[in-house]
């Protein structure tokens, strides 16, 4: 026995709202954060992510007040990514209760940003996002905001790179599968995972269960990420947890 | 800003500068039932405290500057002498006598190194590679009873992240151990003092359990 794979809910968060939630089964506010979070907790998630899609600087604070709500309550570790464009932000975050910050175009824009900040805080506070898409069979190439924008870099390389500059933590997401409920794409989860030492998270294109086991024995990943298949209520993260570990995946029971 | 005045009966986490206290602040006042609880960079709150929780995140060599740049040397040492000690990840390291990280002296209230996990043995029964940092959630396996494990199952999971683990001289104190390539010491305890490599206050129901027994310890 030993470490155990990680589940990972993940909420898009605007404005104070989840919004995947609203269709979120047997609760009395399905669009609240704190409470979606709870919920994830006594079911036994590992961690949650919150992800800050508002896109108003103006709402910028909102996602402060639900992270110190959430770390009073849910004492299980919380990422929260979305937005992060300076050391200034990461230090709000992690003072409001976060864990660990996540960035993403930031860190391709400004690469310094991540050592800047890895320096401060500590490598275990930063993860950095790469959101990848297959340009050739066996390539993957990073994209940036939102998924819009192709930098060219090759996302195997910017993980390694990343890693160098003090990410403790990477959360990988396949652009091709990101919605499709189609499984992660594992050959790219497995080429991150293999090409780094610190732990990688598997995110986009999960549906069902065994999804999740394979980003974990195909797939190499540290952790597995999900949204919709448990804001909508078809498994709970326990559900989640059983299946994997009658796969044979140590997890948390 | 005037700095809280010195109360006795406190519980004290002790705030030297190294991240955020806010997670141990809240989860000790969860499980507090009504106790006061404060953070403080001040020595003389430390040395009125009840009870002391002594934390830590980043680098070693940082933690112990920033102790001595603020002057809680002899605070802390004698908080470990004499209180309720609880040591939390490098909170726990700086208790021995030298680390391998930046290769710097500890406090030594604890006989024994803070060592790296050694690359060439980072593979686990199956034969595959273990990452370092090690992040998640792993089983604490007690090695002896402790109040602190009151209620605890043995081999619970706790949420650890560290790439650096002690390895104590006196096998006596070592109270948890926790296999990640090698079987480390997670959990060390002597006389008034525990103190474990986790996160508990990351650590859901188990990890809230164990900060609930070191507010009621009596040691």
């Amino acid at each position: 026995m030993g470490l155990a794979k990680r589940i990972i809910p993940c909420l898009d968060v605007t404005a104070g709202r989840v919004v995947k939630g609203t269709n979120f089964v047997d609760l009395r506010d399905a669009g609240d954060p704190v409470e979606i979070a709870r919920r994830y907790d006594e079911q036994g998630a590992d961690e949650v992510t919150f992800l800050d899609i508002t896109a108003s600087s103006d709402q910028r604070d909102i996602i402060l007040h639900i992270v110190e709500a959430c770390a009073a309550q849910v004492f299980i570790p919380l990422t929260v990514g979305g937005g992060v464009r300076s050391v200034a932000d990461v230090r709000r975050l992690l003072n409001a209760g976060a864990d660990k910050v996540s960035m993403n175009t930031a860190a391709v824009e400004n690469p310094d940003l991540v050592a800047e900040a890895s320096a401060k805080v500590g490598n275990q506070c930063i993860v950095v996002a790469i959101d990848a898409k297959q340009s050739a069979p066996g390539v993957w190439q990073v994209f940036t905001h939102g998924g819009r924008r192709n930098t060219g870099i090759d996302a195997v390389a910017w993980a390694r790179r990343v890693q160098q500059l003090g990410a403790g933590e990477i959360l990988l997401t396949s652009m091709d599968r990101d919605g499709t409920r189609n499984g992660f794409d594992l050959s790219l989860t497995r080429a991150i995972s293999d090409a780094v030492d610190v732990p990688v998270i598997a995110s986009g294109g999960v549906g069902n269960l065994q999804h999740l086991a394979d980003g974990v024995s195909e797939g190499h990943a540290d952790a597995v990420l999900a949204a919709s298949i448990f804001h909508f209520g078809e498994f709970t993260v326990r559900q989640a947890k059983e299946y994997m570990r009658e796969r044979g995946i140590e997890v948390r029971l | 800003m005037h700095e809280p005045p010195a109360r006795r009966g406190a519980i004290v986490v002790i705030d030297y500068g190294m991240g955020n206290l806010r997670s141990v602040w809240q989860a000790l006042v969860r499980v507090a039932d009504g106790r006061e609880v404060l953070v403080s960079a001040d020595p003389a709150v430390v040395g009125a405290a009840e009870r002391v929780v002594f934390p830590g995140q980043g680098a070693m060599p940082d933690c112990m500057r920033e102790i001595d740049a603020r002057g809680l040397r002899p605070a802390v040492l004698e908080a470990a002498a004499n209180k309720p000690f609880l040591g939390i990840c490098i909170g726990q390291q700086m208790l021995f006598e030298h680390s391998e990280e930046g290769d710097v002296p500890g406090l030594g209230v604890l006989r024994g190194s803070v060592r790296r996990f050694p690359a060439d043995r980072m593979r686990d029964s199956d034969d595959h590679r273990l990452k370092v940092p090690h992040m998640g959630w792993n089983q604490v396996r007690h090695c002896r009873e402790h109040p602190l494990w009151a209620g605890i199952a043995d081999g619970a999971r706790f949420y650890f992240v560290h790439s650096y683990y002690v390895a104590p001289v006196d096998d006596a104190c070592v109270v948890g151990t926790t296999d990640y390539g090698i079987l480390f010491t997670s959990a060390v305890a002597r006389d008034n003092i525990f103190a474990i490599q986790c996160h508990p206050e990351k650590s859901a129901q188990a990890g809230l359990a164990m900060l609930a027994n070191f507010v009621a310890w009596k040691p």
